[in-house]
């Protein structure tokens, strides 16, 4: 069963992710991303990370894709905006080098996990790892360091949006 | 679920600390503070460099760590810390401005928040802690590369910086992810025990991990963005990027591939070897056909960072220390040729074309001998700092057995030596036009530029000091 749901949602999450780089009108993309950002936190909770794919669901799908939607429509691109690509060779070479990559990368993905020996997860060793309590446990213990220079950077990026958006400094 | 916070020495991460008070003091004293007290700001933003620098002290040859190295106290973070903060005290001296229009605490705030990011970047083993420095770090690059919001030239600086940017940090965390998907963890000092060290996984991410790198620091094929950012970017934020986030990028680059991963030394040196000799040849030959001198300066910049790839991909004591060596030397001269810039740039005029130096040497003595002296020494002539720097970086690579890098090197140099010296050809040999460039005259700048001068002439003749103090770098390096 669990298997079945995988497969469905990653072949969702791939095709929806291919139609936002495919797609002409700049607001369909944007629908697209949220089809793809839905599907991955479906697959984190198959994966027993439960905080993680509310997480996702509630910034990314949510805060973050409604400004995104809100720029793109106070923007009014229009489709001729966007205009030829008049490079057609710098297209091809990025076709075919992104081409190359994806294999490699699928090749070494597979030849690496083959080799190693990974032991198998527990579902409920999944949902303890998952799970809020011990994320905000490792958050400040582990990782306290990190995540105070998360806030920091935080502060960095607000402070630089206003220095660039404001009208008046 | 309780949970116990373990104890934290904070003599270690006490630097960082300073910093940021600091920073968060002067964007919020902005608002409160009359435009006829704003000169308060940069001189507080001086201060909390001084007494970032003063908790520096103590950590030499101390050895502390933090949180199993995410925060490192070694004498190799101290050395970086202090470099950090001497381009930063240089950069706040060479952004004054004289015709009474300030930058504003934003300015000088994102200065020491950037200062803070390269902090914590420079003195991690722990690759989430060198991301967040080197996100912290290039967050607020990014807005001091735009802060002329009026200049279109300052705008596009910024959009593409942070564009390519934001794409190069993609291959830094896909490499972290990958890096911690076959080996379960980001401490580089835990991870260099793992079994999995030669899997494919592994190494796809070590090399997008240099990759990311290799951005950050301007290595040729990843350096398309260093001309028209550094043109474009506020002169005083173009010194500061090219002294400060390069020798980040290079103490992020030491501690992950030269002390991290010795063992795997094989599989990543030919890479660095490539791109050291692609580096040095690209960016020098580029730099010869460049008129405008910010331009040529950014060449040059990419040109010393294949240097600096030669004293890494030579390896060892010698590497570690020639390399340090050289990233304060350049930070010294690099800030002090843009300081000379700053000097000439006043009243809006930019003064930026090579014919607008026509003539000055004779007519501002002082200001011609302080340029001289930064192009002798980018160029690597003795007796300045540039060419001790070389020597060392070049002898190191002979004693570790890449005598045809040095080789390169060397003949690189003399390639240099042309478009360095037209500079001063064309400050002393040439006519001035008849209303020519009057320089600036404020203090700090002054200052900045005789620092500069005297401490590159200084350490040409007396290198021996600085290199007493980078060669115990090695020494109390965690590994």
């Amino acid at each position: 069963m669990g298997t079945i749901f995988f497969f469905v949602l990653a072949a969702v999450s791939v095709i929806s992710a291919i139609l936002i780089v495919a797609q002409k009108n700049a607001v369909a993309s944007a629908l697209y991303l949220i089809v793809t950002l839905c599907s991955q936190a479906m697959l984190y909770l198959l994966l027993g990370a439960s905080f993680l794919a509310v997480i996702q669901i509630i910034v990314y799908a949510g805060a973050i894709m409604v400004l995104f939607l809100f720029v793109i429509m106070l923007l009014n691109l229009r489709r001729d905006e966007f205009g030829p690509d008049k490079k057609k060779i710098q297209r091809v070479l990025a076709f075919a080098l992104g081409a190359v990559w994806l294999i490699q990368v699928v090749a070494v993905i597979k030849l690496g996990l083959s080799k190693m020996s990974l032991s198998p997860v527990t579902p409920e060793a999944a949902l303890e790892t998952g799970s809020v309590q011990t994320i905000g446990k490792s958050l400040f213990t582990e990782y306290l360091y990190p995540f105070e220079i998360t806030s920091i950077l935080l502060l960095v990026a607000i402070l630089g949006s206003i220095v660039l958006a404001k009208k008046k400094i | 679920m309780p949970i116990t916070i373990p104890p934290i020495d904070f003599r270690v991460i006490m630097p960082e600390i300073v910093i940021t008070l600091f920073a968060c003091l002067v964007m919020l004293l902005e608002p409160f503070l009359p435009d006829r007290r704003k000169w308060i700001l940069p001189h507080l933003s001086s201060l909390g460099v001084f007494v970032a620098a003063y908790f520096c002290l103590p950590l030499w040859n101390s050895n502390l760590l933090l949180w199993q190295g995410q925060a490192l106290g070694d004498n190799l973070a101290v050395i970086f810390k202090i470099i950090f903060l001497l381009g930063t005290l240089l950069t706040i001296l060479i952004s004054y401005l004289k015709s009474g229009h300030h930058w504003g605490g934003e300015y000088y705030s994102l200065i020491l928040f950037s200062t803070l990011g390269m902090m914590i970047m420079a003195s991690s083993s722990d690759l989430i802690v060198i991301f967040l420095g080197l996100e912290v770090m290039s967050i607020a690059l990014y807005v001091l590369a735009g802060f002329n919001r009026s200049d279109l030239k300052s705008n596009e600086s910024a959009m593409k910086y942070f564009l390519m940017g934001a794409f190069s940090t993609g291959f830094l965390l896909y490499g972290i992810a990958l890096i911690y998907g076959t080996t379960g963890s980001t401490n580089l000092n835990i991870l260099v025990n793992n079994p999995h060290l030669t899997e494919p996984l592994f190494i796809t991410g070590l090399g997008l991990i240099l990759v990311g790198l290799a951005f950050k620091v301007a290595t040729v094929p990843f350096h398309m963005w260093v001309p028209d950012v550094y043109e474009g970017a506020p002169t005083p934020i173009t010194a500061f990027m090219a002294a400060g986030p390069k020798a980040a990028g290079f103490a992020a680059l030491l501690r992950v591939f030269l002390i991290g991963l010795t063992p795997l030394a094989p599989m990543w040196i030919t890479i660095l070897w490539i791109l050291a000799v692609l580096t040095m040849t690209l960016g020098n030959v580029l730099a010869i056909a460049q008129m405008n001198i910010k331009r040529m300066l950014a060449y040059s910049s990419i040109a010393h960072a294949g240097y600096i790839l030669i004293s890494v991909v030579a390896g060892g004591d010698d590497g570690l220390s020639s390399s340090v060596f050289y990233l304060l030397v350049y930070s010294l001269m690099t800030i002090g040729s843009f300081a000379v810039i700053i000097a000439l740039g006043e009243k809006g005029e930019k003064n930026e074309e090579l014919p607008d130096y026509r003539g000055l040497g004779l007519k501002y003595p002082l200001l011609g001998v302080c340029m001289t002296i930064f192009m002798v020494s980018l160029s690597g002539i003795p007796p300045t700092a540039g060419f001790v720097g070389k020597f060392y970086i070049f002898s190191a690579a002979v004693k570790n057995g890449q005598l045809e890098l040095a080789i390169i090197g060397v003949l690189n140099s003399l390639i240099s030596v042309y478009y360095y010296l037209r500079v001063v050809v064309i400050m002393f040999m040439q006519e001035a036009p008849s209303p020519s460039v009057v320089p600036h005259s404020s203090w700090s700048v002054q200052l900045a530029l005789w620092l500069t001068a005297m401490a590159t002439l200084g350490l040409g003749i007396f290198p021996d000091i600085l290199f007493k103090i980078t060669q115990q770098s090695w020494l109390f390096t965690l590994r």
